[in-house]
């Protein structure tokens, strides 16, 4: 107990909240990562697992992929990548985008099948274009997945975000390591439990955000809530369907 | 939903324990307790020591088969963890040779030891050292943290020494482990006792291929790099003098038992009245580069000095 008051008594110091190597620019630092990282992730995996979903295609070699990817130990990487391209926030932001994508890509793709099948034959039946149906059918209805895979994204990153100090690009490892290599275990402990606080402020956020951008009537009737009973009900109804599967 | 986490909590719990039982098992058959005392116990055979680090097991394996060409019976006891582990050892009499490093070693035993030259640091160490253990001859050898820049570098600006730094225009960054920030030697030394203004860029890998990198490529200007490493050789780089010992002086010293008689010293001596700093360097290249066992490494190198 008395490390963390210690650690506690560490954060607070004034001597700590100011300068380069303060508090909050060390936090501002470690928030940038994610946020960046996070962003790249989504612009190159929302697409994708849209795509995956609609068509139903490649979801296999996704998962495959992204499984494979998920096992990369994000410190090699960023040595590795540190090695290639020299030190500085590049090699870390590349490494953490890498591993940011599995997860939104697995919400992105995991939102789309979840919609239920008869709603998008519905919408098809009603005269719905493709476009349409993804836009007005499949991302709404899939978005609380989506953010859930977002939210997960973004909590892996800043959990890992730390280890951008291992090749002097700033963020909370920097405490972290330098306490851990000159046996300062206050300052380990005080690097810590930031990243800890700043993991728990953006999970609150992003609870927010997901009432506030997930429309009321989904998040009323979750996918998994209501669906999968529905659907065996439905087919064994009407059999006309199954053909159309 | 709760039955599915229970689950998922299980499985972490259970690979956590599977982990740790897997390090506690590494940690078990290398326990330099066991083999220690059975060494002690098996008579007249002298044990050589080393630290869990593959310069300082190179050094062991110098003396041990010195040792054996003068004659003695030697038994090793190599990649004994930290001093906690084997100083007691030392004191125990379960340990007679030990390849030691002055700086750290002295401050180990008196931490009111700062800084000196190496003869200083030397006379320190034979002052802290228990009874029965004794400290041989130094070697010129020394394995210590060393500011470098490139060849390039300490051309156009004429600097050699870190005297020389205080007259530089422009700004200075040093690459180091996170641990120099906070070191006597680190950017606090470095403006108090040469007035030097430096910026330090933590970079986790020991002063190894990144730090180097991070020196070419010109993000860093200084990097700190171990004097034994062989990168320092190979890419090139001054290593700068350190004329007001800034940085704690890291002489090669076997610390030997009583047991350990004349003729046994005069063996270790005769290793590192030879061993140089450049030396430890290519001793660690075919280490770390060509993979050769520290056996290997130290016949070649005793052949080669007519010491075997």
């Amino acid at each position: 107990m008395n490390f963390f008051l210690e650690a506690l008594a560490w954060i607070v110091d004034p001597a700590h909240l100011s300068g380069p190597d303060g508090i909050p620019v060390r936090v501002g630092e470690h928030l940038l990562y994610t946020v960046v990282a996070v962003a790249l992730a989504s612009v190159v995996a929302i697409p994708a697992g849209y795509a995956i979903g609609h068509t139903g295609k490649g979801r296999t070699i996704a998962v495959a992929l992204t499984g494979g990817v998920r096992a990369l130990p994000t410190v090699g990487l960023v040595f590795l990548l540190a090695l290639l391209m020299g030190i500085g926030s590049t090699p870390p932001v590349i490494a953490f985008v890498v591993l940011a994508i599995p997860s939104v890509l697995a919400g992105a793709y995991a939102g789309f099948e979840a919609v239920d099948r008869t709603t998008i034959d519905a919408a098809r039946a009603m005269g719905m274009t493709e476009r349409q149906i993804v836009a007005q059918v499949e991302v709404p209805l899939g978005l609380p997945l989506l953010i859930g895979g977002i939210r997960s994204a973004m909590l892996q990153v800043v959990a890992t975000a730390t280890v951008a100090a291992v090749v002097g690009a700033g963020g909370l490892g920097t405490y972290i390591f330098r306490g851990l290599r000159s046996n300062d275990y206050v300052q380990m402990v005080a690097g810590s439990m930031l990243v800890i606080a700043v993991a728990i402020v953006l999970e609150i956020v992003f609870a927010i955000a997901q009432r506030l951008v997930v429309p009321a009537g989904v998040t009323a009737g979750r996918p998994s809530d209501s669906r999968a009973p529905a659907s065996r009900t439905r087919t064994t109804n009407e059999p006309l369907q199954e053909g159309t599967q | 939903m709760i039955t599915v986490n229970k689950k998922g909590r299980l499985t972490v719990l259970g690979a956590v324990a599977i982990g740790a039982s897997v390090a506690l098992a590494g940690c078990a058959s290398g326990d330099p307790l066991e083999s220690g005392s059975d060494g002690a116990a098996s008579g007249d055979a002298l044990v050589v020591g080393s630290q869990a680090y593959y310069s300082n097991e190179i050094i062991a394996e110098l003396y041990a088969q010195a040792l054996e060409a003068a004659g003695y019976e030697v038994e090793r006891e190599y990649q004994i963890g930290q001093r906690e582990v084997y100083v007691p050892e030392l004191e125990d009499g379960s340990i007679d040779v030990f390849p030691e490093y002055t700086g750290n070693f002295v401050q180990f035993l008196d931490d009111s030891v700062t800084s000196g030259s190496p003869e200083e640091v030397e006379d320190a160490l034979a002052d802290a050292l228990p009874d029965g253990l004794t400290s041989l001859p130094m070697a010129e050898a020394n394995d210590q943290d060393s500011y470098n820049v490139t060849r390039e570098f300490s051309e156009e600006n004429g600097i050699t020494s870190l005297a020389d730094l205080a007259d530089f225009d422009g700004t200075l960054t040093v690459g180091a482990p996170p641990e120099n920030e906070t070191r006597p030697y680190g950017p606090p030394g470095l403006k108090s006792v040469y007035g030097v203004d430096v910026q330090s860029t933590g970079i986790d890998d020991g002063g190894g291929p990144l730090t180097v990198r991070a020196l070419l490529d010109g993000s860093v200007q200084l990097a700190d790099i171990y004097t034994s490493s062989p990168l320092i050789a190979e890419n090139d780089l001054v290593t700068l003098e350190d004329p007001e010992n800034l940085i704690l002086p890291q002489n090669v010293v076997p610390i030997v038992s009583d047991r350990v008689d004349e003729g046994a010293q005069e063996a270790i001596d005769a290793v590192n009245e030879v061993l140089t700093t450049e030396d430890l360097q290519m001793l660690n290249a075919q280490s770390t580069e060509d993979k050769d066992t520290s056996a290997a490494i130290a016949t070649e190198y005793l052949t080669e000095k007519d010491l075997l």
